[in-house]
């Protein structure tokens, strides 16, 4: 425990003078500084500089093998850089150097959450079960780190009773209330999806990155998921970073767009800048002109209402 | 591998469905030459295992050299078990696969009944336990001509004590400790070595042996608990080796292989079950028998092993159990939700140090006597294969598995009819555990979460509004 | 120096033994990801067969050249153990790919309680002794205090671990078993796309393990003229310790653990304390896969999220 606080002391910078990058998000909740991460000989991510918007939604883009979903590693603490400064600050003003906690403090200290590509539930427990899970912190701190809980003190009770509530709400709002003793691997794929977002919102956090969330939805589900999203947005406060190949989802609810290609940004703007960006059409469908076009249409395609 | 992360619930999607379908298909559709020839290849292979190992018996002879026996009948009477066993599992399974592609159900099979009989089987299986003494009595004829029975209680449940101790470990932290007799050393030695050096009580040394089991599981632990599954496994098994060698070799220290002896016997509670003034059986104006302290052992394993149970099942419900569980089911999960999976796995490997700590030291005061060969990886191996047996998580699959594993070798023995079908010298204990090798490949194969694996959820949401 | 130059030609003795019993661990971790906690048994039980092959052909058909014994039991051996190496995994690993992670081990330990109690009840408790097949030396270097000797065992030992070594490697480097092994090894999905039969593969590698530990186990035989059911388990955890030392899955890094782990084990006995040389290896092992998990040889791990 002494370890561990001793270590938030030293990732903690009070004031820290705002980062060196131009344009973008006037208020960013996370800054991501000149990241380079290299495996090996191969750099996955060069140089990469983004800011995520407080209260916004930020896509992150680009094609297979672009590096996103180690830009998201990297984030949420599963990798540790190669170079470069990951930023997180919070509304009071707490500053968290991500690339410097142990894997599980960005979660716990910096609130920033996350989902997976491939998702990760725990298939065995309930669909309560994994919620709960989530509230690790706030319950253990209330089960007296398990000695008053296993003398069954009121006071965890009443913490219980309110964790159970939380969760309870949150199953509602997926929709998942008639199976919330269904053990998570027996529900289907997109109520998954679903639960594993409902899961980091569990821990309260402040940033939630997600990673493919739409990945194997049918259209309905991903105008649920939307709808889902703006819902964090707006209603929790909560700011939104996720990487997507669904333009559907990405160009309607995204107030901002990074694009990266082969680990380097090649562009950052509002969706409606990102659309007419000829580089980030080259980037997806190679150089060939009438693919362009195609993309451009689908593109276009996309951005209306389906 | 792509496999290493693979978990059970999410096999359904993974590579499971293209190696299991074609093989279900071949089987229910097979011919019954085809599973002639199947089975008679198993013969064959059977036959070729058996050259020379079983064919030929080396004994050693009146020289210094070795004689060799032929045993062929033996050979012929395993190759037709085989054959025989191959061919009914091929009819039984064709039968079933058929029915199952029929129904479209992946799982069919006995797990709710079997869940159901376990909730029968509990509450008896507990009153069996509280009663046993007075049953033995009754059903023998006298206290003392009971206390066969009575010991072999005493000794399954110390195996269903350690069984539920490792239980934590492996069955709700899935991690695999395979050195889990360390532990159970190191209570038994902390208790001989307080008492004989310093002389304390049992009912003080019993807390501390608990404290330095969980202690050396810390120790331990830390470094280790950060290496994937399969590493820790080995390491937990080396430890246990090493306390195992020192034990053996350190002989200021513990006496070396021949052990301590003459360790204090238990206690009432400060008074001692002896004939004399001041004895148990005078202070409570009983006639002394030596009984006494055996039954009084009984009801404290018992209790010993209850508490173990009642604080496994308070932890599931807990944060902390929770958060065990999820580790098993997904760390990398548990590590975005803001668990410190060290810390975690660290309590869950403290805490069955501990009761194997507690184990450790009713087992020293038990016998008066230790010494390291109690303690090898083999016993390390029994209470895994209990566990796994149970059904890695179940409770009361593990109570049960303890007694048939234990219990049932122990009452083949005595069987005499076994000793006119098979020969004078014949001794069931010494198939016992060829026969856990064999118990634990065949549920691994059949049935890897355990004959109980209907898993109970931990808090209910329809209970609750209901 | 005398005394050294002799726990040297000893250690790489031992040395050549752990690293043939250590290819099969690191073979099968390569492919399939699992640690074989039953190839020590399958390595005593290797040394049984040896040993009642010895016997046959000795006392029962009396041959002398000890040559021919040698060649004959050499190859009996490792075919039969071959054998029980397929079929342990057709029965016990095969069915368990896709179970949850730590089904394979845990079937594997047990096949190792199995192995080690059938031997006991086929064939008894007591230890086994054979009569020395070679007792010749070559007295390599002498002196008024010491001599210093190569005896034809030890001999014999390192030349044939030399020479299946250079023939394993072939096949592994040099034919299409090597390449859909190492293919299976990369990649099983994908190898089996491709039109690997992996299965086969996987089998296949099994088999050459135990053949490999079956050498190990006459060899064993030979150099100690002794075996007793319960001599699989240590230097199966010796020659994994090797393995995991020379980075597991790395063929090279195999036989070089083998041979660091040999000769560690007998320099400590001889300068240190004979009883806790099973402590040393124990604590070798403890202190690599803590430190170093990757071994000398072996490529890191990157943890896939």
């Amino acid at each position: 425990m002494t370890l561990a606080t001793g270590i938030t002391r030293l990732a903690t910078v009070q004031d820290e003078p705002p980062a060196a990058i131009s344009g973008g998000p006037a208020d960013p909740i996370l800054v991501v500084d000149h990241l380079t991460m290299r495996f090996g000989g191969l750099t996955a991510v060069g140089d990469l500089s983004f800011k995520v918007g407080r209260g916004d939604i930020t896509a992150l883009i680009g094609p297979n093998g672009a590096g996103k979903t180690t830009v998201f590693n990297c984030i949420t603490g599963f990798y540790k850089p190669t170079e470069g400064m990951i930023r997180l600050r919070q509304e009071g003003g707490e500053t968290y150097l991500l690339e410097r906690l142990p894997g599980h403090d960005v979660n716990r200290l910096a609130r920033v959450a996350r989902t997976f590509q491939n998702i990760r539930l725990f298939p065995q427990m309930t669909v309560l079960e994994n919620l709960l899970v989530a509230m690790h912190k706030p319950l253990m701190r209330a089960s007296g780190f398990s000695l008053a809980g296993i003398l069954g003190l009121p006071g965890y009770r009443r913490a219980q009773a309110e964790a159970i509530e939380k969760a309870a709400a949150w199953i509602a709002r997926i929709g998942l209330t008639h199976r919330a003793d269904e053990p998570a691997g027996d529900l289907p794929y997109g109520d998954q999806r679903r639960l594993e977002i409902a899961r980091a919102m569990c821990t309260d956090p402040v940033l939630l990155c997600l990673d493919e969330p739409a990945a194997g939805l049918n259209p309905r589900e991903s105008a649920d998921l939307n709808t889902l999203l703006r819902m964090i947005r707006d209603d929790y406060g909560t700011s939104v970073l996720l990487i997507e190949h669904d333009m559907s989802v990405v160009m309607q609810i995204s107030d901002r767009i990074v694009v990266l290609d082969y680990g380097i940004k090649i562009a950052d703007g509002t969706p409606d800048e990102i659309r007419n960006d000829t580089r980030v059409i080259a980037a997806y469908l190679g150089v060939d002109d009438e693919e362009v076009a195609a993309v451009e249409a689908e593109v276009g395609l996309a951005g209306a209402p389906a | 591998m792509a496999q290493g992360s693979t978990t059970q619930g999410s096999t359904t999607h993974g590579s499971t469905i293209g190696a299991v379908a074609p093989t279900v298909a071949r089987r229910s559709g097979a011919a019954l030459p085809e599973m002639l020839k199947d089975s008679a290849l198993f013969a064959l292979v059977t036959l070729g295992l058996s050259i020379p190992v079983v064919a030929y018996r080396t004994d050693l002879g009146q020289g210094t050299g070795l004689e060799l026996t032929g045993r062929w009948g033996v050979v012929a009477g395993l190759c037709l078990a085989v054959f025989v066993l191959r061919l009914g599992q091929r009819l039984l399974l064709g039968e079933v696969a058929r029915r199952r592609e029929v129904h479209r159900l992946a799982t069919v099979d006995a797990a709710p009944v079997v869940a159901r009989a376990g909730r029968v089987l509990g509450p008896l299986t507990l009153f069996v336990a509280l009663t046993l003494p007075l049953l033995a009595a009754l059903a023998s004829g006298g206290l003392s001509e009971g206390r066969y029975w009575i010991d072999l209680g005493i000794l399954i449940l110390t195996y269903v004590m350690l069984g539920w101790g490792l239980n934590i470990v492996v069955g709700l932290a899935g991690l695999l400790d395979l050195g889990y007799v360390a532990f159970y050393a190191v209570g038994a030695y902390s208790y001989a070595l307080l008492s004989t050096v310093f002389g304390l009580s049992f009912w003080i040394c019993l807390p501390l042996a608990g404290l330095f089991a969980a202690a050396f599981g810390v120790l331990l632990g830390f470094p280790v608990l950060r290496l994937r599954g399969d590493y820790l496994a080995i390491v937990t098994l080396a430890f246990g080796e090493i306390i195992r060698l020192v034990l053996i070799n350190w002989v200021d220290f513990s006496g070396g292989a021949a052990g301590l002896s003459s360790i204090p016997r238990a206690s009432f509670f400060g008074i001692p079950f002896t004939a004399g003034e001041g004895g148990f059986a005078q202070t409570f104006g009983l006639a002394f028998s030596p009984m006494h302290r055996i039954v009084f052992l009984y009801y404290l394993i018992l209790a010993l092993a209850l508490i173990t149970n009642l604080v496994t099942l308070r932890m599931r419900r807990l944060p902390l159990g929770r958060a065990w569980e999820a580790l098993r089911e997904d760390e990398i999960a548990c590590r975005s939700l803001g668990i410190d999976t060290t810390m975690t796995k660290l309590t869950a490997f403290a805490l069955g140090a501990m009761f194997a700590g507690f184990a450790g030291s009713f087992f020293a005061v038990r016998q008066g006597f230790v010494s390291p060969e109690s303690f090898n990886f083999l016993e390390s191996a029994i209470i895994l294969a209990i566990v796994v047996l149970g059904g890695m998580g179940s409770q009361i699959g593990v109570a049960i598995a303890a007694i048939v594993m234990v219990g049932a070798p122990e009452l083949l023995r005595n069987l005499t009819f076994l000793k006119a079908v098979f020969g004078e010298g014949f001794d069931p204990n010494e198939y016992r555990l060829l026969l856990f090798g064999l118990a634990m490949v065949c549920m691994m194969v059949w049935r890897p979460r355990g004959l109980i694996s209907e898993r109970t959820p931990s808090v209910r949401l329809g209970n609750r509004a209901a | 120096m005398e005394f050294f130059a002799q726990q040297f030609i000893n250690g790489l003795t031992l040395g050549s033994i752990y690293g043939l019993i250590a290819l099969g661990y690191t073979m099968v971790f390569g492919i399939i990801g699992m640690v074989n906690f039953a190839h020590g048994d399958v390595f005593m039980l290797s040394s049984f067969i040896a040993l009642i092959f010895f016997l046959i052909l000795t006392s029962w058909l009396g041959l002398t050249s000890v040559a021919l014994v040698f060649l004959i039991v050499l190859i009996v051996a490792m075919i039969l153990t071959a054998l029980w190496g397929w079929a342990i995994e057709r029965v016990a690993y095969r069915p368990l790919r896709g179970s949850f992670r730590l089904a394979p081990l845990i079937s594997a330990i047990g096949v190792s309680i199995f192995l080690s109690n059938f031997v006991q009840v086929v064939q008894g408790a007591r230890n086994k002794p054979v009569p020395p097949l070679v007792r010749d030396v070559i007295v390599l270097y002498q002196n008024e205090q010491y001599t210093v000797t190569l005896s034809y065992k030890q001999a014999i030992i390192m030349t044939t671990t030399a020479l299946l070594l250079a023939g394993f490697w072939y096949l592994v480097q040099r034919t299409s078993f090597g390449r859909a092994q190492r293919a299976c090894e990369q990649d099983r999905r994908m190898a089996a796309l491709l039109g690997i039969n992996v299965d086969r593969t996987i089998s296949l590698t099994f088999v050459l393990g135990a053949a490999l530990a079956a050498v190990a186990g006459t060899l064993y035989l030979l150099y100690y003229g002794v075996v007793s059911f319960s001599d699989g388990f240590v230097p199966g955890v010796k020659a994994f310790t090797a393995a995991v030392l020379g980075g597991i899955g790395s063929l090279p890094g195999a036989v070089l653990g083998g041979l660091i782990i040999g000769l560690i084990e007998t320099f400590w006995s001889a300068y240190f304390s004979i009883e806790y040389k099973d402590v040393a290896a124990f604590l070798i092992l403890i202190v690599v896969l803590i430190f170093k998990p990757s071994g000398i040889l072996g490529r890191p791990e990157v943890e896939k999220v």
